[in-house]
C-alpha cells in the first residue's frame, strides 16, 4: 500500500519535472533539425549554428549582451558592498529599516514600472539612450540583490574581528581590504552571479530603455520571435542553455566553497 | 575617537550607494508620479486620470489584467503546492528543489518562444491533439494559451516559497493531529495548510504582481487579446508616445502592487525570484 502511494507522488513529481523541461529539451532539439520549422524533425544537421556563427550581428549582440553583464554586475558589486557595509555601520534601527525598505523597491517592483520610470529619468536628465543607458539601469537594479547577499555575511562577522585588527594598529584600508572583505568574500561572489544572471535575463527594463541603435540578446530575440519560428533562434538556445548550465554549476560550487569555508571557521574557533 | 573614526568610514562607505538610492530609487519613482500630471502636449492636468476612471475601456483592462493575474496566480498554485508538499517528502528534496528552480535560469523569451512553436497550427501539441483524436485547433494567441505559458513560466516562483514553508513544518504537529484522530482531510485543512499560509502568500505575492505587468507574453502568446497594465504601460511608452497616461496607469500598477504587499503581508522578499538563494 505504501509502496504504491510513494509511486503516485513520484509521478506526479516527475509529470511537473517533464512539462518544466519539456519546452527547453524541444527548442533545444529542433536547433539541430533540418527545415526551418519546429514541427517535425526531419534529420540531425549543424546548420544552424553554422548560420548562428555566420551571423556577425547577433554575435556582435551576444558580446555586448555579455559586456553589459560584466561590467553591470562588477559596478553593481561594487557600490552594493559599499552600501551594505554602510548599512552594517548604521546605529538607529530607524535608518537602518528605512534604508533596507529603499533597497528593496526595485526588488519588489513590476519590471514595466522600472523601465518606465528611467525612461523618464534618463529623458529628463538628457541622458542618450543606448549602451550607457542600458548599462546604468542594470547597474541600477542589480545593487539591491548585492545588498540582500552581502549583509548577512558582514552582520554574521563578529566585532572582535575588527578590534582586534584595530588593536594591532591596522588602518581602515587594511581592516576593509584585509579583513572584511577576505571575510565576506562568499558573499560578495553570490552577489556578483546574482546580479549576472539578472542582467544577462532582463528583457523588459532594457527593452524601455535601449533606443534605436542598440540592442541586447533578450530585446532580439523579442522581435526576431514577433517575426514567427527562425531556427536560428534555436541554435541560439542551445548555446544560452550550456551558459546558463555552467553559471549553475558555478553558483552551486560558489556556494559548496562558502559552506565548507564556513565549516572551517567554525573548526578553527574550536 | 574610535566611534569618529567609523564614522568618517560609514559616510565614506555611503557615498555611491546613497546617490543610487537617490538617483535610481527615489528620483524615478517621483518622476513617474509628477509624468502622470501632464497630457501628450506637455501641459499640467489631471486629465489622465479623469479619463482613466471615467473610460470605460481603461476600467475594464484594468479588470481584465487583474481577473488574468489572479487565474495564473490560481493555477501556478495548484500546480505548485502539491509539488511542493511532495518534494518535501522525497528523499533528496534539495536536488528536486535545484532541478525545478533550474529552468529559472533559461531566458524568459526563449521560453515564451518555444511555445509559439509547440503551440502552432501543426506544431507539436496539435498533433498530439490530433492523435488522441481531438484533432487541431488554434492554440496559439488564445487566452488559454496565455494563462498557461505565464503559469508555466511562473511556477518554480510559488514552489520555491511554499517548499521553504513546509520544510519548516514540524512533523510532530502532523502526527499530533493524526493521534487525536483527524482524518487526512482534516490535518492538511486544519493544520498543514494554515501553518504554510507564509509561504503561499509569499508565492501569491510573487507571482501576481508580475503577472499584472507582463507584456511581451500578451504580444508574443496571448495575441494582443488579453490587454494587462503591462501592455498598456508600454503601449503607451513605446507606440503613442503618451508619457502622461503611460504614467497614469504605472501609477494605478504601483497602487495594485502596495495593495497586494500589503494583503499578503511581509516586505515581498523577491530575491527568490532567481531560484537558489533562500
Amino acid at each position: 500500500m505504501t509502496q504504491r502511494r510513494f509511486k503516485w507522488r513520484n509521478l506526479y513529481l516527475w509529470l511537473v519535472f517533464i512539462v518544466l523541461y519539456a519546452p527547453i529539451i524541444f527548442l533545444v532539439v529542433y536547433s539541430f533539425s533540418k527545415g526551418d520549422t519546429m514541427n517535425n524533425f526531419h534529420g540531425f544537421t549543424w546548420s544552424h549554428y553554422q548560420d548562428l556563427f555566420a551571423d556577425t550581428r547577433l554575435i556582435a549582440i551576444f558580446l555586448e549582451t555579455l559586456l553589459i553583464a560584466l561590467l553591470s554586475s562588477l559596478l553593481a558589486t561594487m557600490i552594493g558592498t559599499l552600501g551594505a557595509l554602510g548599512i552594517n555601520n548604521t546605529t538607529r534601527p530607524v535608518t537602518k529599516n528605512t534604508i533596507l525598505a529603499l533597497n528593496n523597491i526595485l526588488m519588489v517592483s513590476p519590471d514595466v514600472i522600472i523601465g518606465a520610470s528611467f525612461l523618464i529619468f534618463f529623458t529628463a536628465l538628457k541622458i542618450p539612450l543606448g549602451f550607457g543607458s542600458v548599462l546604468l539601469s542594470h547597474i541600477a537594479f542589480s545593487i539591491p540583490i548585492v545588498v540582500l547577499m552581502v549583509l548577512p555575511k558582514i552582520q554574521e562577522m563578529s566585532t572582535s574581528l575588527l578590534d582586534a585588527a584595530a588593536d594591532l594598529g591596522a588602518n581602515n584600508w587594511q581592516l576593509l581590504s584585509q579583513v572584511i572583505v577576505p571575510y565576506i568574500m562568499p558573499g560578495i561572489f553570490s552577489g556578483f552571479f546574482m546580479a549576472l544572471t539578472y542582467s544577462l535575463d532582463d528583457f523588459a527594463v532594457t527593452f524601455f530603455v535601449t533606443g534605436n541603435g542598440f540592442t541586447t540578446l533578450s530585446v532580439e530575440i523579442y522581435s526576431r520571435a514577433r517575426q514567427g519560428i527562425n531556427l536560428e533562434i534555436n541554435a541560439l538556445s542551445g548555446l544560452m542553455f550550456l551558459m546558463a548550465m555552467v553559471l549553475v554549476i558555478g553558483y552551486y560550487f560558489i556556494n559548496q566553497y562558502s559552506s565548507r569555508h564556513r565549516a572551517n571557521v567554525r573548526r578553527r574557533r574550536k | 575617537m574610535q566611534r569618529k573614526q567609523r564614522l568618517s568610514r560609514n559616510t565614506a562607505y555611503f557615498v555611491p550607494y546613497s546617490l543610487w538610492i537617490l538617483l535610481f530609487v527615489i528620483a524615478p519613482v517621483l518622476l513617474l508620479i509628477y509624468q502622470s500630471f501632464f497630457n501628450i502636449d506637455g501641459q499640467f492636468t489631471f486629465g489622465n486620470y479623469q479619463t482613466y476612471f471615467s473610460s470605460s475601456t481603461y476600467l475594464m483592462m484594468t479588470v481584465n489584467s487583474v481577473w488574468y493575474a489572479f487565474l495564473i496566480t490560481l493555477a501556478t498554485l495548484l500546480i505548485s503546492y502539491p509539488t511542493a508538499y511532495l518534494l518535501n517528502e522525497t528523499k533528496h528534496p534539495q536536488l528536486w528543489l535545484l532541478l525545478i528552480i533550474m529552468p529559472t535560469w533559461i531566458n524568459l523569451l526563449l521560453k515564451a518562444y518555444a511555445f509559439i512553436g509547440i503551440f502552432s497550427q501543426a506544431g507539436i501539441a496539435n498533433q498530439f491533439l490530433s492523435f488522441i483524436g481531438i484533432g487541431p485547433k488554434q492554440l496559439l494567441f488564445t487566452n488559454f494559451s496565455f494563462v498557461f505559458v505565464a503559469a508555466y513560466i511562473q511556477i518554480p516562483f510559488m514552489v520555491l516559497p511554499i517548499y521553504n514553508s513546509i520544510s519548516e513544518l514540524k512533523p510532530s504537529y502532523v502526527n499530533a493531529s493524526r493521534d487525536l484522530g483527524a482524518t487526512n482531510w482534516q490535518t492538511f485543512s486544519r493544520v498543514i495548510f494554515p501553518l504554510t499560509m507564509p509561504g503561499v502568500k509569499a508565492g501569491i505575492q510573487a507571482v501576481f504582481i508580475p503577472s499584472l505587468s507582463l507584456f511581451m507574453l500578451t504580444r508574443l502568446i496571448g495575441g494582443n487579446k488579453v490587454i494587462t497594465l503591462g501592455t498598456a504601460i508600454e503601449e503607451h511608452f513605446l507606440t503613442t508616445m503618451n508619457w502622461g497616461m503611460g504614467s497614469t496607469i504605472g501609477v494605478v500598477l504601483i497602487v495594485a502592487m502596495i495593495i497586494i504587499m500589503w494583503l499578503t503581508g511581509g516586505s515581498g522578499k523577491r530575491h527568490a525570484r532567481k531560484g537558489l538563494t533562500k
